[in-house]
């Protein structure tokens, strides 16, 4: 490694360093549990956390009156049965995906800069799932009757219809919130044994203690761990685009013209990871800064970051492209008008003229070397996309359920003021659940990053 | 107090160093000169030590295969059984038993039973939740999980002397060399 960097071309730089050079295993553990530990809580959480529960509070509210009131209160009507409930849902799943892509997939291409970000991301996807399952739960109209949906002997004698892509939808979601959840825990573990030995308050000893589980770090305990760590990333990689191309079927199973199509699964995977990366960014760059983070988030993981976006966000065009080519290629007359009436005479036209915009042209400027140098560029582009991939999962629900077969059935559809409400309250919430998270518990793995850091110093960079 | 200690039996003797090349070193030596009942500790995964300590294979992967399996049996059997034999429902004429829709939720119970058995069985397989154990008792282990590497020989090696493994381990260049009280 030291003679190949000797031969590189003069003009050429290196790219940056996955760890700031100057840290070594004691500063590492130090810097990565002091926002934990440190004892008084910085004004920018508190002020950030206040507003994101105000929020959170607008979502109380919205289900509150939607459980007193029953489901009229949203805008879904006939044909359009699925309104925002689904939309969020489909979201916010995507919007998981990138922590299960980050830390599993990743993690199996040893790709090594995904170390700093990875905690991070997986605790999005726990709070994006959290947020995903409320939709369908409170779309049913009697969530306290959600347990319907498992398998369980009940008292009428009834099963759940294992034929149906909503039951799949059900595994399929409670699988992936459950083994994300047992992936993060897996890899908090060690982190949990430093906190314990660092922090100085008898309480959080016994917390951290009981959470650690006792771990004591010996060779033997590495080493089932990582054997157990990596086969929960060889376990997760085909969950995660299993994830996804369920949630399509929920849709391709259907026969509604421009929900039947083969390309659903693939194109859904790619917008999932496509918004999930554009949520780590839009998360990742604020927390960045605020907690003085820059020596272990360095620029080179949000210059991935934003290839990667740039990757996933042409295959998505791709996806945008053969839906246009099969309704046409189909020459069936109801795909034809579907497309029509998407893109250009239907209500929904601007939305689609938007989603173009946000999701396939701005984004292109991810090619400049410049604009991803650009902390502040980047974190808008990411933000624009995740508002494109919310206009894609409304374009992609709304206009097909609106126009299908039978003219007598048409109807247009638009959010009540309770949608919005619900909405945006489950963005509170996931910042909430963050801003907890960020305050308890190490954001960045600690063992990994020590892990990395010795690699880095034996390839001669540290 | 200091004769009180000196007769209590020790569980081990805790030798500390400073990276992971001297652990390692240090292990090997330690193999050489006999001893088996030796543990390494370190803040991060080191892979060589586990050679140097003469580990054998994790035995997680085992245990995610079987768990796999059985939740690819449970997934099929289940909606087998649910669908074919208790509550058969006749939905457009389908095969009762129609095994290619039963194909997703059967890949999601596989992979939800295979990630709880490299969980548990990682656990079970490290003896945790261990709220006790004697390398806790030394003060200096709490570095453990910040930058530091500890060697245990247990007092219940064959090979085993206070004394003399004292002065063995003080060969290696530790930065230090601690007992461990049971």
């Amino acid at each position: 490694m030291a003679t190949q960097s000797q031969k590189l071309p003069s003009g050429y730089e290196p790219p940056p360093k996955v760890i700031k050079p100057g840290h070594d295993l004691g500063t590492i553990s130090d810097r990565l549990s002091a926002f934990v530990l440190r004892k008084r809580t910085p004004q920018w959480w508190l002020v950030g956390l206040s507003i994101s529960f105000i929020f959170f509070m607008g979502f109380m509210l919205a289900a509150g009156y939607l459980l007193y009131w029953g489901v009229g209160v949203w805008g879904v009507n006939n044909p359009v049965g699925w309104g925002f409930a689904i939309v969020n849902l489909v979201w916010w799943i995507g919007i998981g995906h990138a922590g299960t892509l980050i830390s599993a997939i990743l993690l199996l291409f040893r790709q090594k800069w995904r170390t700093s970000i990875s905690r991070f991301a997986e605790a999005m996807t726990l709070f994006a799932v959290a947020c995903a399952g409320l939709f369908p739960i409170l779309h049913t109209g009697r969530p306290w009757l959600a347990y319907w949906l498992l398998p369980y002997p009940n008292t009428m004698q009834m099963w759940p219809q294992f034929r149906s892509p909503l039951v799949w939808d059900v595994f399929a979601i409670s699988t992936y919130g459950t083994v994300s959840l047992l992936f993060w825990y897996v890899g908090l573990i060690p982190d949990l044994g430093t906190l314990r030995d660092r922090t100085k308050k008898r309480f959080f000893q016994v917390i951290y203690g009981f959470l650690s589980l006792g771990w004591r770090g010996s060779a033997k305990h590495w080493q089932n761990y990582e054997m157990a760590y990596l086969l929960l990333a060889g376990l997760a990689t085909p969950l995660v685009l299993s994830v996804h191309t369920v949630v399509s079927f929920d849709f391709a199973v259907s026969l509604i013209p421009g929900w039947h199509t083969t390309i659903f699964p693939p194109y859904f995977v790619a917008g999932a990871i496509y918004s999930g990366f554009a949520m780590v960014l839009t998360l990742a760059i604020p927390v960045r800064w605020f907690c003085k983070m820059e020596d272990f988030i360095t620029m080179r993981h949000l210059h991935n970051m934003g290839k990667v976006m740039l990757a996933t966000g042409l295959i998505v065009a791709y996806g945008y492209m053969m839906e246009a080519f099969m309704a046409w290629y189909s020459a069936a007359q109801y795909e034809v008008d579907m497309m029509r009436y998407r893109v250009f005479d239907g209500p929904y036209a601007h939305v689609y003229t938007m989603l173009i915009l946000f999701n396939i042209l701005i984004p292109q400027l991810l090619w400049s070397s410049k604009i991803r140098a650009n902390v502040v560029m980047l974190w808008i582009l990411s933000i624009v996309v995740n508002v494109g991939m919310w206009l894609e999962r409304y374009v992609i629900v709304v206009t097909s359920l609106a126009r299908d077969y039978m003219p007598s059935a048409w109807d247009t559809y638009g959010g009540t003021v309770w949608d919005y409400m619900l909405y945006f309250g489950t963005i509170g919430l996931f910042v909430t659940l963050v801003f907890l998270f960020i305050r308890v518990l190490p954001f960045i793995s600690m063992s990994e990053i020590r892990h990395m850091w010795r690699e880095q110093k034996h390839q001669g960079e540290a | 107090m200091q004769a009180k200690t000196q007769q209590t039996e020790l569980f081990g003797l805790m030798a500390e160093f400073k990276d992971a090349e001297s652990i390692i070193a240090a292990a090997e030596k330690v193999r050489r000169q006999g001893y088996r009942k030796v543990e390494g500790y370190s803040p991060m995964p080191v892979e060589e030590l586990d050679h140097a300590l003469g580990h054998s294979k994790s035995h997680v992967p085992k245990l995610v295969f079987l768990g796999g399996l059985l939740g690819c049996a449970t997934g099929i059997g289940m909606q087998y059984w649910i669908s074919a034999v208790d509550y058969p429902l006749n939905v457009g004429g389908r095969p009762l038993a129609s095994w290619v829709s039963f194909i997703p939720v059967t890949f999601e119970l596989t992979i939800l039973f295979a990630a709880f058995a490299a969980v548990i069985g990682m656990i079970a397989l490290n003896g945790l939740p261990s709220p006790y154990h004697p390398v806790f008792n030394v003060r200096r282990f709490q570095y453990a999980s910040r930058d530091r590497f500890f060697l245990v020989v247990e007092s219940a090696d064959a090979r085993f002397d206070r004394v003399e493994t004292r002065r063995f381990l003080e060969t290696l260049n530790p930065t230090g060399v601690h007992d461990v009280e049971p």
